[in-house]
């Protein structure tokens, strides 16, 4: 009881907690930009992958569970933490200025909640197929096409790059500072954490967006 | 030397309060920043007026009573400096200047630039001081420590209190100061007795306070006149995590009895 009053009750349990969550997050959208740049081997082994993870059945079902369940966590905290910080200032500088924050980090919720709105969108998109009656009108195991058919749409392809740009953002900051809120600070240990999040984050942002404009350039038909 | 002021002015810790355009006329430029608002204070107790009410205490760095967020930066715009040690040459002629107090919650403001800062004072004494018994003293080469622990304790110890990590943090947090207190006696011998309920204690105070949390953006490191380091803060991080899970309840504030 004590432990977890202290993991969810205490500022810094609750960073450690949205930073364990974070990286838990961050494991699965590496995961999954992985399995996405399949696309470009071809239609069939793209579909073959879907279908293999699919039929993965426990094991999907516990890998989901436990992404929504740190999903769940890491927003709930965003949006506590958000709310105290808030709080804890009520009168604000009439002169502001700031010293060496950095854009991404004092942008965090903002990139957040884009991200909430995107991934809200995404999942009617590809999981459910409900966004328009041409896909709902696709063969159920062709995922190469729904990708093809969406990312066609240029409206749907730019907000695409736009949620990426959101996340490379998010991530940009995130990474590096998850090891911070671990308590993971030494002068040869920050050479890597330091360069992690900015990697991390160009790999993520290049490597899904490359997927919407390889579909509008025709090089995925 | 003139400049412009733009004073944050409140009559007490009820009333509303408001920016004000005071002229600072013939200011030198070797004048400390607190030299200049005694010249400007002069002036308007010359004309009858109420002075601009702010801290300080030694002059010399090392008290952190003086404090004042100067066009948005906590101690002015030099680093590694408090307030008291700023001198007008670090302004240029004619320039408009912005002088706030320290902006949080947990530092509610009582007149002008002048701010309560207890808060603090609860959270030292929540756990931040060994207990002693009474008797003679120990010879003090009886506790060896070695050179780098020491070093890193003193890295921490050298934090005067002044609260301007809190102010100039998005967030309103005092982590830097809680982690610089914490810090510094779980390096050395004298502090291993209280080691976990130390940190327990203190931020369970910082939370009570009702300051924000940490979001590792580093503001406070940069404004900190001490130049003391976040790697402080990670080492508070890893000693809460460590007592959470060694510490059953929290002991301190008991004192050595
Ligand atoms: C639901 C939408 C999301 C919201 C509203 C959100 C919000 C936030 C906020 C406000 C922080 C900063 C916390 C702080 O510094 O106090 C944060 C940190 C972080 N987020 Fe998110 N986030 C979201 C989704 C994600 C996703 C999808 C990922 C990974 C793919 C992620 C990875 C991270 C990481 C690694 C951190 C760093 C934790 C730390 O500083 O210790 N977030 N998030
Ligand atoms: S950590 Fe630095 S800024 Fe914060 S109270 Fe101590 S000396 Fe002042
Ligand atoms: S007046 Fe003592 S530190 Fe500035």
């Amino acid at each position: 009881m004590k432990l977890c009053d202290r993991v969810f009750g205490s500022p810094v349990g609750a960073k450690m907690l949205m930073a364990l969550t974070g990286l838990m997050l961050t494991g699965f959208v590496l995961a999954h930009l992985s399995g996405n740049l399949l696309l470009y081997a071809g239609q069939e082994k793209f579909n073959a992958y879907a279908h293999g993870l699919q039929s993965l059945g426990l094991l999907l079902w516990l890998a989901r569970g436990g992404l929504l369940t740190a999903f769940v966590l890491h927003l709930y905290l965003a949006i506590k933490l958000t709310i105290e910080n808030k709080a804890a200032r009520p009168v604000p500088y009439a002169h502001e200025a700031t010293i060496q924050a950095s854009l991404a980090s004092r942008h965090m919720v903002h990139t957040g909640l884009l991200m909430f709105a995107f991934i809200v969108y995404h999942l009617a998109h590809f999981t459910f197929r409900v966004t328009s009656p041409e896909i709902e009108a696709l063969t159920p195991g062709d995922a190469y096409a729904v990708v093809v058919l969406g990312f066609s749409n240029p409206v749907v392809s730019g907000f695409y790059i736009l949620a990426m740009a959101a996340l490379a953002t998010h991530l940009r900051h995130g990474v590096s500072s998850a090891f911070q809120s671990f308590g993971l600070y030494h002068g040869n240990l920050n050479v890597v954490t330091d360069k992690l999040g900015p990697i991390v984050a160009g790999i993520v942002f290049v490597g899904f967006s490359s997927i919407p404009v390889s579909v509008l350039l025709g090089c995925i038909k | 030397m003139d400049v412009t002021l733009h004073v944050w002015r409140q009559k007490n810790a009820k009333a509303k309060g408001a920016m004000e355009v005071i002229e600072g006329k013939d200011i030198s430029e070797h004048s400390s920043f607190l030299e200049m608002l005694d010249t400007v204070n002069e002036t308007l107790l010359s004309k009858g007026q109420e002075p601009i009410a702010f801290d300080h205490d030694c002059r010399e760095g090392i008290c952190g009573a003086c404090s004042l967020v100067i066009n948005g930066e906590p101690h002015g715009p030099e680093y590694g400096t408090t307030t008291c040690q700023l001198h007008m040459r670090s302004f240029k002629n004619g320039q408009h200047i912005f002088i706030e107090p320290w902006r949080a919650k947990a530092f509610p403001v009582i007149r002008d630039l002048v701010v309560d800062r207890e808060a603090f004072d609860r959270i030292q004494q929540a756990g931040g001081f060994v207990s002693v018994n009474v008797g003679s003293p120990q010879d003090a080469n009886c506790l060896p420590i070695a050179k780098q622990d020491a070093d890193k304790a003193f890295d921490a110890a050298v934090c005067i209190g002044c609260g301007a990590c809190v102010a100039a943090c998005k967030n309103a947090s005092p982590m830097l100061f809680v982690a610089a207190k914490v810090s510094q006696l779980a390096l050395l011998p004298q502090g291993q007795p209280e080691r976990e309920s130390r940190v327990l204690a203190m931020v369970d105070q910082m939370k009570k306070e009702g300051f924000g949390n940490c979001s590792n953006q580093y503001e406070c490191e940069a404004a900190c006149p001490k130049e003391i380091s976040v790697e402080h803060i990670a080492r508070m991080n890893r000693e809460y995590l460590r007592a959470s899970f060694l510490e059953e309840a929290p002991k301190a504030g008991h004192g050595g009895d």
